[in-house]
C-alpha cells in the first residue's frame, strides 16, 4: 500500500526521530512510503485555543498536501482525532463547504499508527527487539477519541526482550493538554507530578506512548528531576530490531527495582 | 430646512446573562491563579484524592452493571435535546398544571428578581427561620445572603451543606459540598458551633452524623417555611421532584406550612414516564448507588396533608442567553450529578473554590461562562486540559470538550483589540497555511540550538509564556533538521 506519512508539526520540527522510526516501520512491513514536503498541521492547537477562524487555513494546506493519498498514518492519537473530529467542524463554520467534505473524505483514510498496524495491516507482531523495562501511558485522545484500546499493548506485548508493566493510574491524563500546560502551568504541573509519581513506581526504564507531545510533557518532567526514566515514542520502540537498535537505548534501569 | 434623521436601526444586544454583583457565579481571581493557592494545600489535596477515587470507584461499579447504560445515556440526552427545542411551550403547560393544583408560579428573570419573591413570600407568612433542602439554583443567586439580610435566620439542612455553613465556607462540590474537609476538620466545625454539642464527640461519622440530626430536628419541627430547589418538574402533571439521600429533604418539604421551591428553567420534563430514564441515570452517575434514598415528588397542594401554600420560582438567570447558543446549549442538559468532577483530574487536584462559581469541575467550566457571558469567567473554558474523562461519564453524553473550546472560540473572537496572543497565533497560522513560510519557521525554531550550546535541554531562562513550560519542565533542544528535511535527504521527493 502507498502510505502518506503525515508527520504532526511537533514531530516534524522537534522530534524528527519519530517520524523516520515510523516511516522505517512501515517499510520493513512492506509498505510504499511518501512523506508529503509540503504538510505542516492539522489546526488542532489552533481550534484548541480558540482560534478556529485561523485553523481553515490550516486545514487547508493539510487538505491540499495530501489529496490523493491512498491512507494517511500519523504516530499521534491527538492529531488524527483532531483530523476526525475538528476539521471538517472548522471548516463547515467558516462556511467552506468543500473544504469540509475534503476534510471529512481524508478523514476516513487518515489511521494513528496502531490503529494502521492492527486494523489495516492485521499485523501485532512487528518483528521488533527492545530490551527494556516499559511502561504504556494511553493518551487522553487516543484513549477517548479515537478509542485505540489495547492495540498498542497488543504491539507492545509482541516486541521482543520488552517487559511490559502496567501503569498505576494509566487512563489518568499527564497533564498536557496543549497550550493548557502554559496558561494553567500550575495546574497541569500538579497532573504531570502525580503522572510521573506512577511512572517513576514501576521502576520502568522507557514511559512509551503514541504521542510525542504527552511524552514532550513527561519527558520534559522527568528530565529536569534528573529521573532516569526516559520518554520513547512507540514508533520508535515497533522499529528497534535487532539489527537497528535506536540511539536513544541503554540498558541501565533508571530506578533500581 | 431641516433633514429627516433617519430612525436608528434596532441593535440586538444580546439575551440578558447573570447580573452582576449578586449570586456566586463569580469568583474574585482568575482560574489559573486560584488554582495556584488551593494547589499548595495538602490537606485538600489529599481529602479531594481520596474522596474522588472512591465516589468514582464506586460509579464505575454500578454503570458496569447496567447492560443499557448507553442507551439510557442516548435517551437521556434525546429527551433534553427535545424538551429544550420547546421549553417555552414546556414551562407553560408546567406553570398551567402547578396553577390548576394550588401552587402559585412565579417567574425571575435574573437572581436579584428571585431573591425578591422569596423574600417577600418568606415575609408575608411573619416567620423568622426558614430551612432549605440542598439546591444549587438557591446557592446560584445567592438566596441565603439575601435572606439573612432582610433579618430572617437561614438553616440549611443537608448535612454537607450544614458542614459548609456552620465553618462559615463555601461549597465546593455539587452534590458533595464539604468534599474538601475530612472527618477531623468537621468534628472541628460541629465541636466549635453546635450550641449544646456533646463535648466528648469524635470523628466518627455516626458520631457527627448523629450530632447534626439533634440540631437539625429542633428546627425542622419548628419551621413554617422551607425552602428547596428542584431535580425535575413534569410539565405534563405539574408534579416537582427533589432526589436526595438523608431524608432532610423529605423533612422540610411535607413538615411545613409554606414550601417555596427555586428552580432553573431547564429543570422541567414533558412528561411522569421521562423521569424513569433520569431516576436510573442520576444515583449510579452521582452517589453510585443503584437506587436513589428518597425521592419526593408533589403536585400543588393536598389539603390536610403537607404544605399547605406552595410557591414555585421558575428562574431564567442567564439559561435564555444559553439556550441561543447552538452549541453552548447542550450545557443546559445538566442533571448535576457531578459524576464530571469526580473523574477530572483538573478538579481532583484544585477542587471546586478555584471555580469561583457554585458550578465547579468541567460543567462548571462550560456553565458559569455562559450564564454570566464568557467575558465574566473567561479563565474558565481553558481550566481544562481537555482530556475527555468528563464527556465519557455524563449521564446525558454532554460534549464537554467540544463547549469548552467553542467557549474558548467565543472569548478569543469577543475581543476587540489584538491580544499578543491572537498576533502570534494568527502569525503561526498564517505559516502553517504556507508550506515555504511554515519552513522557514521551523529553520527559525533552530535557533534554539545557539541558546542551547550544545546541551539535550535548553534552559530555562524564557519569559512568559515559555517560562511557563519551562519553569517544572525541560524542552528539548531543536534538532539541526526537521523530519520532512531528513527524510528527504534519505528517500528523495
Amino acid at each position: 500500500m502507498r502510505v502518506s506519512l503525515f508527520a504532526t508539526c511537533l514531530v516534524d520540527t522537534m522530534t524528527p526521530s519519530v517520524g523516520m522510526a515510523t516511516g522505517r516501520l512501515l517499510q520493513r512491513l512492506g509498505q510504499d512510503v511518501v512523506v508529503p514536503p509540503t504538510q505542516a498541521c492539522c489546526g488542532q492547537m489552533h481550534v484548541n485555543t480558540g482560534y478556529r477562524r485561523e485553523a481553515v487555513g490550516i486545514v487547508a494546506n493539510h487538505v491540499r498536501a495530501f489529496e490523493g493519498a491512498e491512507a494517511i498514518v500519523a504516530p499521534s492519537g491527538s492529531c488524527v482525532a483532531s483530523i476526525h473530529h475538528q476539521q471538517a467542524a472548522v471548516a463547515r463554520r467558516a462556511g467552506d463547504e468543500a473544504l469540509a467534505q475534503a476534510a471529512e473524505e481524508l478523514a476516513g483514510r487518515t489511521y494513528e499508527l496502531s490503529q494502521f498496524l492492527v486494523d489495516v495491516l492485521g499485523v501485532t507482531d512487528v518483528g521488533a527487539y527492545y530490551p527494556h523495562r516499559v511502561t504504556y501511558h494511553p493518551t487522553c485522545h487516543s484513549l477517548r477519541l479515537l478509542e485505540v484500546g489495547d492495540r498498542p499493548l497488543q504491539l507492545l506485548r509482541a516486541v521482543r526482550g520488552l517487559e511490559l508493566v502496567e501503569l498505576p493510574g494509566a487512563e489518568q491524563c499527564c497533564g498536557f493538554g496543549g497550550t493548557f500546560a502554559v496558561k494553567n502551568a500550575d495546574t497541569s504541573t500538579a497532573m504531570l507530578t502525580d503522572k510521573m509519581a506512577n511512572v517513576l513506581s514501576t521502576h520502568a526504564e522507557v514511559c512509551t506512548a503514541g504521542d510525542a507531545s504527552c511524552l514532550m510533557h513527561i519527558g520534559g518532567g522527568l528530565s529536569r528531576l534528573r529521573a532516569g526514566t526516559r520518554t520513547v515514542h512507540l514508533a520508535e520502540i515497533l522499529a528497534s530490531t535487532e539489527e537497528a537498535v535506536t540511539p536513544q537505548q541503554t540498558t541501565t534501569p533508571s530506578v533500581p527495582a | 430646512m431641516t433633514a429627516t434623521v433617519p430612525p436608528k436601526a434596532p441593535v440586538f444586544l444580546g439575551l440578558p446573562t447573570a447580573p452582576r454583583g449578586v449570586g456566586h457565579l463569580r469568583g474574585t481571581e482568575s482560574f489559573p491563579d486560584a488554582a495556584r493557592h488551593e494547589l499548595r494545600n495538602g490537606q485538600l489535596r489529599a481529602n479531594l484524592g481520596h474522596a474522588t477515587a472512591t465516589i468514582r470507584g464506586k460509579r464505575a461499579g454500578v454503570v458496569a452493571e447496567v447492560p443499557d447504560w448507553e442507551q439510557l445515556r442516548a435517551a437521556g440526552k434525546a429527551i433534553k435535546a427535545a424538551t429544550m427545542a420547546r421549553l417555552d411551550e414546556h414551562l407553560v403547560s408546567l406553570e398551567r398544571q402547578v396553577t390548576a393544583r394550588g401552587g402559585t408560579v412565579h417567574w425571575a428573570r435574573d437572581a436579584n428578581e428571585a431573591n425578591a419573591i422569596v423574600t417577600a413570600l418568606v415575609q408575608a407568612t411573619g416567620t423568622t427561620e426558614v430551612v432549605k433542602v440542598k439546591s444549587m439554583a438557591t446557592q446560584e443567586i445567592g438566596l441565603n445572603e439575601a435572606l439573612e439580610a432582610v433579618g430572617l435566620d437561614v438553616f440549611e439542612t443537608d448535612l454537607a451543606e450544614l458542614i459548609v455553613q456552620l465553618g462559615e465556607d463555601s461549597p465546593s462540590h455539587i452534590l458533595v459540598p464539604a468534599i474538601h474537609k475530612n472527618r477531623a476538620e468537621i468534628k472541628e466545625i460541629f465541636a466549635r458551633t453546635i450550641p449544646g454539642v456533646d463535648p466528648e464527640l469524635t470523628d466518627d461519622p455516626r458520631q457527627l452524623a448523629m450530632a447534626a440530626r439533634t440540631h437539625l430536628r429542633e428546627r425542622f419541627l419548628r419551621a413554617r417555611v422551607a425552602v428547596s430547589g428542584a431535580n425535575f418538574a413534569v410539565a405534563e402533571t405539574g408534579t416537582l421532584s427533589v432526589v436526595e439521600s438523608e431524608g432532610n429533604g423529605r423533612m422540610c418539604l411535607t413538615l411545613p406550612q409554606t414550601l417555596i421551591t427555586v428552580m432553573g428553567i431547564e429543570k422541567v420534563v414533558p412528561t411522569w414516564t421521562d423521569l424513569e430514564v433520569f431516576l436510573q441515570l442520576l444515583p449510579r452517575s452521582s452517589t453510585g448507588e443503584r437506587m436513589n434514598p428518597y425521592t419526593s415528588t408533589w403536585a400543588g397542594v393536598t389539603p390536610g396533608d403537607g404544605p399547605q401554600e406552595f410557591h414555585l420560582v421558575l428562574l431564567d438567570n442567564g439559561r435564555t442567553a444559553v439556550l441561543a447558543d447552538e452549541v453552548g446549549r447542550e450545557a443546559l442538559h445538566c442533571i448535576r450529578c457531578s459524576a464530571c468532577l469526580n473523574v477530572c483530574p483538573v478538579y481532583e487536584r484544585t477542587g471546586g473554590h478555584a471555580y469561583g462559581s457554585v458550578y465547579p469541575g468541567p460543567i462548571g467550566a462550560i456553565l458559569s461562562p455562559q450564564l454570566t457571558g464568557v467575558e465574566d469567567n473567561a479563565s474558565l473554558p481553558y481550566a481544562s486540559s481537555l482530556c475527555g474523562a468528563c464527556y465519557e461519564v455524563c449521564p446525558v453524553a454532554i460534549d464537554i470538550p467540544s463547549i469548552l473550546v467553542h467557549l474558548r472560540a467565543e472569548h478569543v473572537e469577543a475581543q476587540q483589540k489584538p491580544t499578543a496572543e491572537a498576533l502570534a497565533f494568527r502569525s503561526l497560522a498564517r505559516a502553517m497555511s504556507h508550506p515555504w513560510l511554515w519552513h522557514l519557521v521551523q529553520r527559525g525554531a533552530r535557533l534554539g540550538r545557539l541558546i542551547a550550546r550544545g546541551k539535550p535541554t535548553l534552559p530555562s531562562v524564557f519569559p512568559p509564556p515559555i517560562s511557563g513550560w519551562t519553569r517544572s519542565r525541560d524542552l528539548p533542544t531543536p534538532p539541526t533538521r526537521t523530519f520532512v528535511q531528513q527524510w528527504t535527504e534519505e528517500h528523495g521527493k
